[in-house]
């Protein structure tokens, strides 16, 4: 539970409806604001980035008023922010926790890593099979190599 | 429901492959039909390899079938800067097929997914070459009389060989025993060995092609270049060493045959091609009627 009289709770200000996004790792802050396309809605959101976690070194939270998501647009984010947790608030209250998890399939969001590979060339939506998740490895439909988790690029 | 096309050689199931070959044999006792009469076939060759496009085009010409196309990208309008899209696009319009080969990886899946008839790989890149995979398989199935409990024996570059990798898939469908000869550098990549250890298959790795020669039932030979080496003095070192010499299969099993994607250079010995265990050349003569069998499955032609 959010205790407000914690100054650092008070970095990032509290919302009344919507989706609190804690737990992502403050360096892929940008992609996790771009996957979900947060950087195209009108949607009032807040974030607060290199903060301080006990776990995670420094990470990133975001808020967004207003907004509820679908698992499947939600486990879009397990990429880059594999430990990320959700919580969906209503009235100041959180009202239920998500985790997010890596899809078995990725669609037009990574890149692949082989320079040679089609999609690399020509306007080719770029399609993987997850076939590690830990860490995460993805096997390209198209050239069929392997980007992982250290090569991996998000468009 | 897309058009069935032959990418990658994961595409075909077990059963789907055995048809092939089955439908093959059948082509080889019989290889001038009437069947593609009407039908054109494209071979659209964004780079040259004149071995393939000859086999391919042999097989559509005895099947009665018509071949247009163009034999490298600097006769075709993807010099002018068309996409592969458009040339699918379009090419599609006018044929019932369409043969591709062309260096970037992954090309075909791509093709395949836009065109609204068959396409056929024919080597995208490193990628895949699924067609040379099925005429060796042939190869296999045809002179040992099955593809079941066969030792093979993988010579020269196992780390860049496309061909070794996807026969390495393929015939690990069955109990295969795998003998890997090659120098340090070109060694069989972790992944495959992995994949044949997951399987409960067994494999062995030597430096020494004449510590496993006489065990094989098949021994299939590619090329070592000297590009892939990043010391050249490696190479100088080596380059001897992956060489088939006729008295070398003085001790080899009465049926074993010597298979090779081809072009050669120098991996076997001249004084090889008079001994009955050399295929290579029966060998291609294969790729047509595998070839002939793969067209007309793709097209739901018997």
């Amino acid at each position: 539970m959010q205790n407000i009289n914690d100054p650092k709770q008070l970095l990032v200000s509290a919302i009344e409806t919507g989706t609190v996004i804690d737990h992502i790792p403050a360096i892929t802050l940008f992609k996790v604001i771009k996957i979900l396309g947060l950087d195209k809605i009108r949607n009032q959101i807040t974030f607060g980035t290199n903060l301080d976690s006990k776990t995670d070194g420094k990470k990133a939270i975001i808020k967004i008023a207003g907004k509820f998501f679908e698992d499947d647009d939600i486990n879009r984010i397990a990429l880059v922010a594999p430990n990320a947790k959700l919580n969906i608030i209503k009235d100041y209250k959180v009202i239920e926790k998500r985790v997010v998890s890596v899809p078995d399939t990725i669609t037009a969001i990574a890149k692949c890593m082989n320079p040679k590979c089609i999609t690399n060339f020509e306007k080719v939506t770029t399609r993987f099979r997850v076939v590690s998740k830990k860490p995460v490895a993805l096997r390209c439909h198209y050239c069929e190599k392997i980007t992982d988790q250290e090569r991996l690029e998000i468009i | 429901m897309k058009t069935k096309s032959l990418v990658s050689i994961d595409d075909l199931s077990t059963d789907e492959i055995m048809e092939i070959l089955k439908l093959a044999a059948e082509f080889e006792k019989d290889p001038i039909r009437d069947i593609l009469r009407g039908k054109v076939v494209a071979t659209l060759f964004f780079e040259p390899s004149t071995r393939t496009r000859l086999s391919f085009e042999s097989a559509v010409n005895k099947l009665g079938g018509k071949v247009i196309g163009f034999t490298d990208s600097s006769s075709s309008s993807v010099t002018k800067g068309e996409t592969l899209n458009d040339t699918i696009r379009t090419v599609n319009n006018y044929v019932d097929l369409i043969v591709m080969r062309h260096p970037i990886e992954g090309s075909a899946r791509y093709a395949s997914e836009i065109s609204t008839v068959p396409v056929i790989n024919a080597g995208d890149g490193a990628n895949q070459h699924p067609t040379q995979t099925l005429l060796d398989l042939y190869s296999i199935l045809k002179t040992q009389g099955t593809l079941d409990n066969l030792n093979i024996c993988m010579v020269g570059d196992l780390k860049y060989g496309r061909t070794v990798h996807s026969l390495l898939i393929a015939m690990s469908q069955w109990k295969t025993t795998f003998n890997f000869v090659a120098p340090e550098e070109l060694m069989m990549p972790e992944e495959y060995k992995i994949y044949l250890k997951n399987r409960g298959l067994d494999y062995y790795e030597t430096a020494d092609l004449n510590e496993v020669i006489n065990m094989a039932d098949i021994i299939y030979m590619t090329r070592v270049q000297r590009e892939r080496f990043s010391d050249p003095m490696e190479y100088e070192k080596v380059k001897n060493a992956y060489v088939l010499h006729d008295h070398m299969l003085a001790d080899t099993r009465p049926g074993m045959k010597i298979l090779h994607p081809l072009p050669r250079v120098n991996e076997i010995n001249t004084d090889v091609d008079a001994n009955a265990k050399a295929y290579y050349f029966e060998q291609a003569l294969n790729g047509v009627f595998t070839r002939q069998a793969i067209i007309c499955t793709l097209l739901g032609l018997k």
